[in-house]
């Protein structure tokens, strides 16, 4: 399936050759009513087909913009290659961005129509349809509740394509039109806009021709050889790239089939009766999968649990080797295979994860100890570190050259430099082609032969001739004395611990390192349950006593580890506090792809921020919050700010001062 | 595009008359000559203080109390007794303030115990489960997966429902009512021990049932905000009299209202 050509440089251009070449093997399933519904390719093109026409129906042409909106189910997949087939242009957006993300994105894109999941985005769309005036047309997947709304301008998904099946019917003719319309398409158009939930500023626009994203996807797909008898499963956001290449253009290159749960809710269930054979997620996928044992294994009896530790402690010891290929003594892989006879095989059916021949995580470092657990355990768990702006891939680990702590060789076709300033540069087939409606922006990143700013500070490891990733580049700071600061260094370290979710680092510039902290309600509201500390809410829990107790001796646990590195011993952590509320997209305190805001969160707390440096021991902070539904509401609250003790700077640095 | 305001259920029959009815217990009078009506469409709201008779209301409604004396008509059948049973058959389904539900079944399980009275084929059958019986029981099992999918429930299918958390119990118990397709929905507090996310949501589902269904819903609620945003008309019970009955903005501003749930200015 890994067939190229002229003839083969559009998305629905693939459609066609899948539903010729492969047309009787399944290419989507859906679980509906508790029921997994399967579609071939040949079943898929007429559907799209359908819909694709009633589209033309309806007047899309060539070029228009429309917004894809909701979460991860066939029809709005369709509703991509669909459009693509008239030329227009999807736009993926966040279904879970509040009305004013949502209208800026919109508005900015200039969509003439958008195709939702549900009541609930069309509800967010009329809420916001003054700001857009080019929106004419809304059409739904899900009936439900969307009855005795004025059907003027809003229409039902099958609708369009009765409409489009009515138009084939009659009009023989219409089929060789529309077919025609598909090959007019080339490499070189504009596939698909992708806004990047920026961590600074609005979003921007990346727009990927069907050339890059179908390079991207090939070259993908020959890495780790995926081909028409894998499985998928899509459950992260449309708007994600990851999602866009992985679980559609790579899907269509590769004819391999993508599985769509029933509900976000139920994609462990989902994935586990599937048996899904690649994956690719960010790292908090896999911490919550591990927290989640932990807590669980927390909870078992004595039995059960020193039998787990007995088996971590050799999966620990023997797993990475054995998976790697390396040679092992006879009784580890005995005792390994017992292993994976007791725990690690039933741990990776709970999950899901048997049949798992890849899966990558991407998006944000990874805790060295989470790696190494799923690892251990044999899940054959890969670095990858891609961008939007490269239509992913930028590099990626090979099988059996694996390391925690680096983000692998470059990917086919991708060269990779790092500027005198230390940010990773790269150039690609796969590189965008610039921001929508942004030359300037796009000349910041961009330059006239090519290559990409990523914006990350990183260097090639000498001893594995791997890319590493430090932080981004503009967030590297240094403390008043000059010592360098990297926030995320610290904040990650701080985050693989289950207890900690979330940590936000504030120095720059300043005398010392201070540390807000968002507690992981799952892993410390298990550890209250057991401890009989009684709370009523996430606020309350996160202010107790013992909370901060346990997370103190975290934080020092942390500044022993930053003291023992050279560089970072005089960025250790002199006093934290443990926040109110969970940070949230919503609040703008997150992306939607769940990074910090840093900036945003720095304003948005300054008091806290003050009392950090001003000696007080609490701090008085009242924060507007935005629920679920989009209303406004604010939190009190009174914290208390704890006082770490640093540890001395390694030996090595102190005889060079003596 | 534009949505739909909530209160524009058009009025349509009466479905259920609730005429002159007093229920005693010894010596403690629950319930003392109310007369009401619910229409067929409709989402009609009984409210009061704590102990004025409502869920009491609810249950001669479902032939649980028999009350001393009035008529009810019910699609224009008149009852002066009925047994809960026959209630059920006759279309009427309800939930209760503290949960009634099979705390070791499955949730699967107990929305299927909803359906009980729509089988048809006899115990033969459905011992060898084949034949008419496994057809039907295929049709029960997919109806029950719409109610599922309806309530967003999908994820603990599965799962036995004493180890839900109450506000999923309370869905539960909605879907089993939901069930047993009724005509007349009775949800005794269905909000209690909720909090706000979970209010909505039940509010949601309460609207779409009957926008989408049809179906004419009773409900008791304390929460006022909630009450006044779903119902189309409330009827009022202060120790057991009807002390008011109109839409929501109606009840709200009479002083009988104000007076029973403020307590009288000194």
């Amino acid at each position: 399936m890994q067939s190229s050509g002229p003839d083969l440089d559009t998305v629905p251009k693939l459609l066609i050759r899948n539903a010729g070449a492969i047309g009787s093997r399944p290419a989507m399933r859906h679980k509906d009513l508790g029921i997994w519904q399967a579609w071939t390719w040949a079943q898929m093109l007429e559907e799209i087909r359908a819909f694709s026409i009633g589209l033309a129906e309806l007047g899309v042409k060539r070029g228009d913009k429309f917004a894809i909106i909701g979460s991860n189910r066939p029809r709005l997949y369709w509703a991509m290659c669909a459009g693509q087939a008239l030329g227009a242009v999807p736009v993926p957006v966040y279904a879970d961005a509040v009305a004013d993300e949502m209208a800026y994105v919109l508005a900015h894109a200039e969509v003439t129509l958008a195709v939702v999941e549900d009541q609930e985005q069309v509800d967010k769309l009329i809420a916001i349809a003054d700001r857009l005036p080019k929106l004419h047309q809304v059409i739904y997947d899900e009936p439900r509740g969307l009855k005795d709304y004025d059907h003027g301008r809003l229409t039902a998904f099958s609708d369009v394509q009765s409409i489009g099946r009515k138009k084939l019917a009659s009009n023989p003719e219409s089929l060789k039109q529309w077919e025609a319309g598909v090959a007019e398409g080339k490499g070189s158009d504009l596939a698909v806009i992708l806004y990047t939930s920026g961590t600074t500023g609005h979003p921007k626009g990346v727009m990927l021709s069907h050339r890059n994203a179908i390079v991207s996807s090939r070259n993908g797909n020959a890495f780790d050889g995926l081909g028409p008898h894998d499985d998928v499963i899509a459950y992260l956001p449309l708007a994600w790239v990851g999602d866009h290449i992985l679980s559609y253009v790579q899907s269509y290159v590769g004819g391999f089939c993508v599985n769509c749960p029933e509900t976000l809710d139920t994609v462990v269930e989902d994935r586990r009766e599937i048996g899904t054979t690649y994956a690719l997620a960010p790292p908090r996928v896999y911490e919550n999968n591990l927290t989640l044992t932990m807590v669980r294994m927390a909870d078992a009896g004595a039995v059960k649990r020193k039998l787990f530790d007995f088996f971590m402690g050799v999966a620990r010891r023997w797993g990475e080797k054995i998976l790697n290929g390396e040679k092992v003594p006879l009784y580890a892989r005995l005792l390994y295979g017992i292993g994976d006879l007791l725990i690690y095989g039933p741990l990776k059916n709970r999950f899901g994860i048997s049949r798992l021949r890849v899966a990558y995580t991407a998006g944000e470092a990874i805790g060295p100890e989470i790696f190494r657990f799923w690892r251990g355990v044999g899940l054959n768990l890969k670095q990858l570190y891609g961008q939007t702006e490269a239509s992913v891939y930028v590099t990626a680990q090979p099988d059996g050259e694996i390391d925690a702590e680096t983000v692998g060789r470059p990917s086919p076709d991708v060269e990779v430099k790092i500027s005198e300033a230390g940010e990773v540069l790269y150039r690609s087939p796969g590189v965008f082609l610039g921001y929508y409606k942004d030359p300037e922006k796009t000349a910041e990143v961009l330059t006239p032969d090519g290559w990409v700013h990523s914006g990350d500070a990183g260097f090639f490891d000498p001893k594995t001739g791997h890319l590493k990733i430090i932080d981004r580049a503009k967030d590297v700071g240094r403390l008043k004395d000059g010592t360098l600061f990297a926030p995320k260094y610290i904040e990650n370290k701080l985050k693989f611990y289950p207890n900690i979710r979330e940590a936000v680092a504030v120095g720059a510039g300043r005398e010392f390192v201070c540390a807000m902290i968002n507690i992981d309600l799952t892993a410390v509201g298990s550890w209250a349950e057991r401890n009989g500390v009684v709370y009523a809410s996430y606020q309350e829990l996160a202010a107790h006593p013992q909370v901060y107790d346990m997370i103190a001796q975290h934080v020092d646990e942390v500044n022993r580890s930053l003291a023992e590195e050279e560089v970072m011993a005089g960025a250790q952590i002199r006093r934290f506090l443990v926040l109110h509320k969970e940070l949230d997209a919503d609040d703008g305190e997150l992306t939607r792809t769940q990074k910090l805001r840093r900036g945003h969160i720095i304003d948005r707390y300054s008091p806290l921020v003050d009392a950090f440096y001003n000696g007080s021991t609490t701090a008085q902070i009242a924060t507007e919050v935005t629920f679920d539904d989009g209303r406004n509401g604010t939190i009190t609250a009174r914290l208390a700010i704890r006082d770490v003790r640093p540890y001395p700077a390694p030996a090595a640095k102190l005889e060079r001062a003596a | 595009m534009r949505a739909p305001s909530s209160n524009e259920a058009a009025l349509g029959e009466v479905l259920l008359a609730v005429e002159d009815v007093s229920l005693t217990f010894g010596g403690v009078r629950a319930l003392t000559g109310v007369s009401f009506d619910i229409r067929k469409g409709e989402v009609r709201a009984i409210i009061g203080p704590n102990g004025a008779g409502k869920t009491s209301m609810l249950n001669v409604v479902n032939g649980f109390y028999q009350p001393q004396s009035g008529r009810i008509t019910f699609k224009g059948e008149v009852r002066t007794s009925m047994r809960p049973y026959a209630a059920a058959r006759g279309g009427i389904a309800r939930t209760f303030q503290n949960l009634a539900l099979f705390r070791g079944m499955t949730t699967l399980d107990n929305i299927l115990a909803g359906r009980t009275l729509k089988m048809h084929c006899g115990f033969f059958w459905q011992l060898f489960r084949c034949g008419p019986a496994l057809r039907e029981e295929v049709e029960h099992r997919r109806r029950v997966e719409e109610i599922i999918d309806f309530l967003e429930i999908a994820a603990i299918r599965k799962i036995q429902v004493g180890r839900l958390p109450y506000g999923l119990q309370k869905r539960v118990e909605l879907g089993r009512a939901l069930a047993m397709e009724p005509d007349l929905l009775l949800l005794d507090e269905p909000m209690a021990g909720m909090n706000l996310e979970e209010k909505e949501d039940m509010s949601r589902f309460i609207i779409d049932v009957n926008q989408q269904y049809g179906t004419t819903i009773a409900l008791i609620e304390h929460d006022m905000g909630v009450v006044m945003d779903l119902s189309d008309r409330v009827v009022v019970l202060d120790y057991g009299r009807k002390i008011a009955d109109g839409t929501p903005d109606e009840v709200k501003r009479d002083k009988d209202v104000i007076r029973a749930y403020l307590g009288e200015p000194q």
